[in-house]
């Protein structure tokens, strides 16, 4: 069974680990045809409030609701529908990039994983290097394969950690891109950055954390620099890449 | 569904270990080491202790089953690649049959190497009834390698994991491993006595049922947080 949503609601979200409270009281909403930038340094709890939205943790109090369902009792119906790209790549580096892609494929039970696999190829611009192990891939490269896997099965929210990383300003750009086209395409997109630069213009709502806590909200930001550094009181150079 | 999901992560397993051969060797290599040095310790002139050699096939084999599991969920960390398991819709328990099965053809694979060297190094007759011999070793690395795997995807994010795993696993598996050894040795006696062979045998098919319906029962939950 899929679940289907047109809009994303974290209500009051805290998730503890055992004293550390590493979200506290976050509430913001999404709707279809957005990307929600959360943006903090290091340690504000923008991984965690991911892997919240993905539903492999669990808030410890308040609520996230994908429409009208909540992750509890639909949490295998809802990960049909959500794509992760983690700081990590989640991908084998002993196979072959086709390979990787075919079997996360059909752990999304594609009907047809294989021609799953060579359409993401096509669209990571890799399809003449889809029989080479991801072991010999760059930094770069991988990232567009670990993108293809994260929305193979066309995921309705794509949750992308630090997806700037390691990408030089070509493999950024074409990142960019892409995740303009999947807001157009109708999906809500949660981007995690402390890269502003990047992240500059592409966002319709920003969320700023720090310590677990979100210090401000805004629609359509702009000068997300200077917001930062009015709120935080540090400046992000750009760090990773 | 769930057998496709099996067949999907098994499948997975086994080509990323034929392509590196990493636990095949390392598994290998310290089973082998274990069996050389009981037989240079234990066998004195040409005379090796009674039933020590069903003793010693068991040591190595779950010695060298902790380092397979180990290594097989360091792989799965390295690159996150659990994570990306545990985020497909896909039913969790059919991810843990799947790595249960790629451990277990592994160290069913280092079983038929290490049979025949301990076999000639402690001058004992195990081949003589290989039904029962398969039917043993199948039922007693099943019920190991379920709490083992298990365990090991518990402890993947355990900084201590390396530590932990033998401490956790080898207290609840000891009735495994006794059986095995009770039932193996019973292979090379002169008389051959069915009766406790079946009964040592089905003891270990009923450590099966309850260790594999404990893991399916508790793997989703565990994994979830």
């Amino acid at each position: 069974m899929t679940v289907d949503f047109d809009d994303l609601t974290v209500e009051d979200v805290s998730r503890t680990f055992g004293r550390r409270r590493a979200l506290s009281h976050i509430s913001f909403r999404a709707a279809r045809g957005a990307i929600v930038g959360l943006l903090g340094p290091n340690g504000a709890g923008k991984s965690t409030m991911i892997a919240v939205l993905a539903t492999l943790l669990r808030p410890t109090g308040g609520s996230v609701r994908y429409g009208a369902h909540e992750a509890g009792p639909h949490g295998p119906a809802l990960r049909s529908a959500i794509g992760v790209l983690g700081h990590d790549l989640f991908l084998y580096p002993e196979l072959t990039a086709r390979e990787n892609l075919a079997f996360f494929a059909g752990m999304y039970s594609a009907l047809d994983r294989h021609a799953a696999a060579d359409a993401a190829l096509q669209q990571a611009g890799l399809a003449d290097r889809g029989d080479d192990p991801v072991a010999s891939f760059s930094r770069g490269m991988r990232q567009r394969v670990a993108l293809e896997r994260a929305l193979i099965h066309k995921p309705r929210l794509v949750l992308l950690d630090e997806p700037f990383t390691g990408l030089d300003d070509a493999s950024a750009a074409a990142l960019l891109a892409r995740l303009r086209a999947l807001r157009d395409a109708g999906a809500i997109v949660v981007l995690a950055t402390h890269d502003l630069e990047l992240a500059e213009g592409l966002l319709d709502q920003a969320v700023f954390l720090r310590d677990g806590r979100m210090v401000h909200a805004a629609t359509r930001p702009e000068g997300l620099r200077a917001t930062y550094r009015s709120l935080v009181g540090a400046d992000f150079s750009r760090p990773g890449r | 569904m769930f057998a496709r999901i099996v067949w999907l992560v098994l499948r997975k397993d086994l080509t990323v270990e034929v392509r590196s051969l990493e636990i095949a060797y390392t598994t290998l290599f310290f089973a082998v080491s274990c069996v050389l040095v009981f037989a240079f310790a234990l066998v004195q002139e040409g005379r090796a202790p009674e039933d020590g050699a069903a003793g010693i096939l068991w040591i190595s084999i779950a010695f060298a089953g902790t380092l397979a599991l180990g290594r097989a969920f360091e792989r799965e960390r390295q690159s996150e690649t659990l994570r990306a398991l545990l985020l497909a819709p896909s039913p969790r328990p059919a991810i843990y049959v799947g790595k249960l099965l790629g451990i277990l053809v592994l160290l069913l694979a280092a079983e038929v190497v290490l049979l025949p060297l301990v076999a000639l190094l402690f001058q004992t007759n195990l081949l003589a009834h290989p039904f029962w011999l398969a039917a043993i070793l199948l039922t007693g690395t099943l019920g190991f390698a379920s709490v083992g795997t298990l365990f090991a995807a518990m402890l993947v994010r355990a900084r201590s994991r390396d530590v932990l795993l033998p401490v956790l696993l080898y207290p609840i598996t000891v009735p495994v491993i006794i059986a095995g050894v009770r039932a193996t040795a019973l292979l090379a006696q002169p008389e051959f006595e069915v009766a406790l062979v079946r009964f040592w045998t089905a003891l270990l098919v009923t450590f099966d049922v309850v260790f594999v319906t404990l893991a399916l029962w508790t793997f989703e939950p565990l994994m979830t947080d």
